[in-house]
């Protein structure tokens, strides 16, 4: 039986393999096993960073080191977010129905009920280079409606503010524990591109705070192959820190 | 002969050399870098109403918890292992940083390099259709005088010049001059701090001379110019609990009884200040001995 982290893993591996050679940018643990797992099969031109400051030959286990084939300090990140050939999987306190995410604050922003990380580098990202979003728990409390602050920026209102926001607003994928979207919904909402195995469109339903469109025969999430089960357990986590973020159910 | 002026000074020297209200840039990133030992001289100095600008981490939280900011100036405060800053958090949910100013991370770097040019503003992406623009209404777009292809002209933000008053850094080693070299694997932002504030204040692990900056050091690791530069305080272990490798990681063990105290009831801050903030930087210094070997 594939575990769901497993299954998590390769639907993120997936949201990388059509990018060619530009920077994969994984905030977290599942999106590192997933990149990680990209890199080792269906897309070994990617550019992966031990997420401080160099670039890694090699693909090594989750914590460890490899040969450096090049220098990405902080400056040189907001270089290549400008220059566009990165992919970044941020994380999301929150994501809305248009596809904007939050990591600033919940509640009012001038007196929040609680205050999280800021907006970091999500209003930046979302206008200069490809985004997609991980969430380990699905629930009503992060699939909202409307998030409370716009920290990334969603195809709606980068349409909004204009070409110089859209013109490389690209938000590639949402994956979360029960299921992959996108934002190819009507008017840029989102949309269920598949359902984890085991889950079902009502359990989806539930866990969602907004109104969800799920097309009737939509796919399954693909189950990992044998050899991706092996690179994960064996190559990527072998102390299997992926299940402290996805459980086994 | 004549030389470059010694700018060697006390950790008290630059503390009186700034005033109360000014704008002050501190450099490092998050949990990395930091002028903590000057941060500490700030938290227990007379100064008030500071606009205190900075990639955030304890720097801004032990700030923000003795009242010193009037105005902040982030993209985020985090400890990185603890990921929300108790005291920022604290500070933000109670209402006690009257202005708040979050840019995404990358403007507030185009905002000091506008500085550091001495530019009004430099243009970027960053900010367009996020909450940024909608919470910071001073921020204004410029259109592009250069038309696409099809004739349309694109609309940005104008960042602002983050200009300082005073830049406080921490690095590896310095000159007694002000040339300093940063020795772990990432420059930060120091660079720009310094180039976009009136006077910047240098703290370093060691103060060497001129030639032993580069004896076994690359040229390029030579971050800061005296130029650049206006004190130069030599605190070891001035980063602490913040990491300055390879002189020495982040002190996780300190940063969690930080983060316990600073997140726990009104006592537990008190006790923590009592031991570790009360008094002067060798004071702390001795004070985390003892934490270290009471932990073993």
């Amino acid at each position: 039986m594939t575990t769901r982290a497993d299954v998590c893993a390769a639907a993120i591996a997936d949201a990388f393999k059509d990018d060619g050679e530009i920077f994969a940018s994984p905030m977290g643990l599942l999106p590192t096993v997933g990149v990680r797992l990209a890199r080792l099969t269906s897309n070994p031109d990617l550019l992966i960073s031990d997420g401080e400051s160099v670039f890694l030959a090699g693909t090594p286990p989750l914590g460890g080191k490899d040969v450096v084939e090049g220098w990405i300090p902080f400056p040189k990140v907001f270089d290549v977010v400008a220059y566009g050939k990165r992919h970044v999987m941020m994380g999301a306190t929150q994501v809305d129905r248009q596809g904007n995410q939050n990591i600033s604050a919940i509640g009012d922003f001038a007196r929040p009920r609680r205050q999280l990380l800021g907006s970091r580098g999500a209003p930046g990202n979302t206008v200069n280079n490809r985004t997609s979003y991980w969430v380990p728990r699905h629930s009503t409390r992060v699939f909202v409606e409307r998030v409370d602050v716009v920290s990334g920026v969603g195809p709606t209102l980068a349409a909004a503010a204009g070409r110089g926001a859209a013109k490389y607003n690209d938000i590639h994928r949402i994956v979360s524990n029960l299921a992959v979207f996108d934002v190819g919904g009507p008017d840029g909402t989102l949309r269920v591109l598949s359902i984890h195995p085991g889950v079902s469109a009502d359990e989806l339903h539930e866990a969602t705070g907004f109104e969800l469109d799920v097309p009737t025969g939509v796919p399954t999430t693909r189950e990992p192959t044998s050899e991706e089960v092996t690179l994960i357990e064996n190559v990527i986590d072998p102390k299997g820190l992926r299940f402290k973020e996805v459980p086994n159910a | 002969m004549t030389r470059p002026r010694d700018k060697k000074m006390s950790i008290d020297d630059v503390v009186a050399s700034l005033e109360s209200g000014m704008t002050i840039g501190i450099g490092g990133w998050g949990p990395r870098r930091k002028p903590m030992a000057l941060v500490r001289a700030l938290y227990r100095s007379d100064l008030t109403d500071l606009h205190v600008v900075s990639w955030g981490g304890a720097d801004v939280g032990l700030l923000a918890r003795a009242g010193k900011i009037r105005r902040l100036t982030y993209a985020f405060v985090s400890l990185d292992t603890v990921p929300l800053e108790p005291n920022f958090q604290r500070a933000r949910q109670n209402g006690t940083i009257p202005e708040v100013v979050e840019l995404d991370e990358g403007m507030f770097q185009t905002g000091l390099r506008a500085a550091a040019q001495r530019l009004p503003f430099l243009p970027m992406r960053a900010g367009l259709g996020s909450d940024v623009m909608l919470n910071n209404p001073q921020l204004a777009t410029v259109t592009s005088p250069y038309a696409d292809a099809d004739g349309a002209r694109e609309e940005l933000v104008a960042v602002p010049a983050l200009r300082l008053d005073a830049a406080l850094v921490h690095l590896n080693r310095a000159d007694a001059h002000g040339n300093a070299t940063y020795l772990g694997p990432d420059p930060y932002f120091d660079d720009l701090f310094a180039m976009a504030a009136d006077k910047t204040y240098l703290s370093v692990e060691e103060v060497v001379d001129t030639a032993g900056l580069t004896v076994d050091t690359p040229v390029q690791r030579l971050l800061l110019s005296r130029m650049m530069v206006d004190g130069v305080v030599e605190a070891p272990n001035g980063a602490h609990f913040t990491s300055c490798v390879p002189d020495y990681e982040r002190d996780e063990r300190f940063q969690k009884a930080y983060a316990a105290a600073a997140g726990g009831p009104d006592e537990d801050w008190q006790a923590f200040h009592d031991r570790f903030l009360s008094g002067d930087e060798t004071a702390y210094q001795a004070a985390v001995t003892a934490f270290r070997e009471e932990q073993g």
